[in-house]
């Protein structure tokens, strides 16, 4: 009887505590949210919504006309992360497919972890390979002055973002059954036929997914594109143009911009635009995900 | 070991298959005639499937497993190095234990295997698809749905559907890998009348746990345990008249 009472009692201690932990996940997630829209709204005062969204200078400190314009930074992010995923995407897909069809098992269960591995290297240290190695490379084969320019962050955003790629479209090829692979086999077609008319087809939600979760995490990347972009404000015209993006607007500025001032919450607005942008992303990839989940049952 | 005089379409002369270090199958000497339904019966393991999944080389995507012996399509050894795998299982078709068709329409299922050797003729393929699905004799119920998904179909029309997508890259020989054994008593009938329509135009082998359905369909049946052929004969002779103990044992219900 007693017993019974305080197994009972543990229960419930137990799942109090688990819905505490739950709770407090979602309460600094709203909070972060709320924050972040709270300190950004005051920046609209005095600012447009439609010129700080569509105008190209951003010169808040300008002694003459303050200029809050984010879309070169917002171009620059775009394509930064768009190259990224040019990059990662093809070759990410080639990796898992490798892995999942071609790889000796021996050597997929090494080289699967080595790869999940290449996810936790620090972002500065990608950044500082930027600078003295693909940068000095980049700059090399284009003849250009320098190689801090978006396509340096290309690469390393697409070497950041290739881990996550590779790992959820390994696991979406390694879910198509095995049967559609057989079947595709016994009617005489090639494992070239059977890897791309069946198997990248039947795993291609979890593929897109894979895609758009490593676009996440390449386009909220701050350190490394600060480190190796080159920061330049103007509107860039093409890969090999210095830029500076959303993330690394912010991580310049924020440290030096006097507090409460129309240029310290259009700081914060731009961290909303990109938190706008970035959820939409992870929403995409979720109704992906789940339309794909729906079609398996 | 061939109780018909005439050249086999298909046979195996001394088989022996390995999974690594195992051996599956013994010695296994099997000849298959056209337009002839064979059929291969046996308890749980006895390598059965194995055995038909030699005939058009499924084994070979199995890491760690080895052939010995021969395999002769019409006369020729389908091991020999100058035989394309991807050739021979256009050759010798094959449909499987649990339906496998595609995610894909219905049609696309059926046209897969003309389009991947580069057929893309739209009239053609139509054509393709409903001979097909009259040889699978499927077209009735399908016609109107060749757009439908292929998992929208009942089980046993996909198992018909799996067969007409066989038919469709017109094979010599189709191997039947326990056809029956994922889906219900009627559509298991359907798929039986076919097989017995099918080997009027192709050699048949088919491997099969149930014995009324290999007494049924079969012309000839070949008993294997424990990977060695135990019998092979008429298929009214193996049920009525077994030569061999073991197999007087398996069909009377002795073990199983």
């Amino acid at each position: 009887m007693r017993k019974n009472k305080r197994r009972n009692f543990r229960e419930a201690a137990i799942r109090a505590f688990f819905f505490t932990c739950g709770i407090l996940a979602v309460l600094v997630l709203l909070g972060i949210f709320a924050t972040l829209l709270s300190t950004a709204i005051p920046a609209f005062r005095e600012i447009r919504p439609s010129e700080f969204l569509l105008k190209t200078n951003w010169d808040p400190t300008s002694p003459e006309k303050a200029e809050y314009g984010i879309l070169s930074m917002v171009v620059s992010t775009l394509m930064v992360t768009g190259g990224a995923l040019l990059l990662a995407v093809p070759i990410g897909i080639g990796v898992a497919a490798y892995l999942s069809d071609v790889a000796h098992w021996r050597v997929r269960e090494i080289l699967k972890p080595v790869v999940e591995i290449l996810a936790g290297i620090p972002s500065v240290v990608v950044g500082f390979l930027g600078i003295v190695l693909f940068g000095p490379a980049i700059a090399k084969v284009f003849h250009t002055g320098h190689g801090l320019n978006a396509a340096n962050g290309s690469v390393l955003l697409a070497i950041m973002a290739l881990p996550t790629i590779i790992s959820i479209s390994e696991d979406a090829l390694s879910a198509v059954p095995a049967a559609y692979g057989e079947a595709s086999l016994a009617l005489g077609a090639s494992r070239w036929q059977t890897l791309v008319r069946v198997k990248l087809p039947a795993g291609l939600s979890g593929i897109i997914a894979a895609g758009m979760l490593g676009m996440g995490r390449a386009i909220g990347e701050t350190m490394t594109v600060l480190m190796a972009t080159g920061n330049a404000r103007s509107f860039p015209h093409g890969f090999l143009d210095s830029v500076r993006t959303m993330t690394s607007g912010i991580a310049i500025e924020l440290g030096e911009v006097p507090y409460y001032t129309t240029h310290y919450y259009a700081l914060f607005a731009i961290g909303l635009v990109l938190f706008v942008m970035t959820f939409l992303v992870n929403m995409a990839a979720d109704v992906v995900l789940r339309k794909y989940q729906e079609k398996e049952r | 070991m061939s109780p018909e005089t005439s050249v086999a379409k298909i046979e195996t002369r001394d088989l022996d298959f390995y999974y690594g270090p195992s051996r599956a199958l013994k010695r296994v000497s099997i000849s298959c005639h056209r337009n002839r339904v064979t059929a291969i019966i046996g308890p749980s393991g006895c390598g059965k499937s194995t055995f038909i999944r030699t005939l058009n080389r499924m084994n070979d995507v199995i890491p760690g497993t080895r052939v010995e012996g021969t395999i002769l399509l019409d006369g020729k050894d389908i091991h020999s190095p100058d035989v394309d795998v991807v050739d021979l299982r256009r050759r010798v078709g094959m449909v499987f234990q649990k339906p496998n068709p595609f995610p894909k329409s219905v049609f696309d299922n059926i046209a897969y295997g003309l389009r991947i050797n580069g057929m893309k003729n739209k009239r053609k393929l139509e054509a393709v698809v409903e001979r097909s699905l009259r040889g699978a004799a499927l077209w009735e119920e399908v016609k109107d749905r060749l757009e439908d998904n292929a998992f929208s179909l009942s089980g046993g029309q996909q198992q018909r559907l799996c067969i007409a997508r066989a038919l469709a890259v017109e094979p010599e020989v189709i191997l039947f890998d326990e056809p029956c054994s994922a889906i219900d008593p009627i559509a298991t009938a359907k798929v039986e009348d076919l097989i017995e329509n099918l080997k009027k135009s192709y050699t048949v082998v088919i491997v099969t746990h149930n014995m009324q359905q290999a007494a049924r369909v079969s012309d000839y049946t070949a008993f294997m345990m424990l990977g060695e052929l135990v019998e092979f004969d008429r298929t009214e002779k193996i049920f009525t008249n077994p030569q061999n103990k073991l197999t007087e044992d398996y069909i009377t219900g002795r073990f199983g």
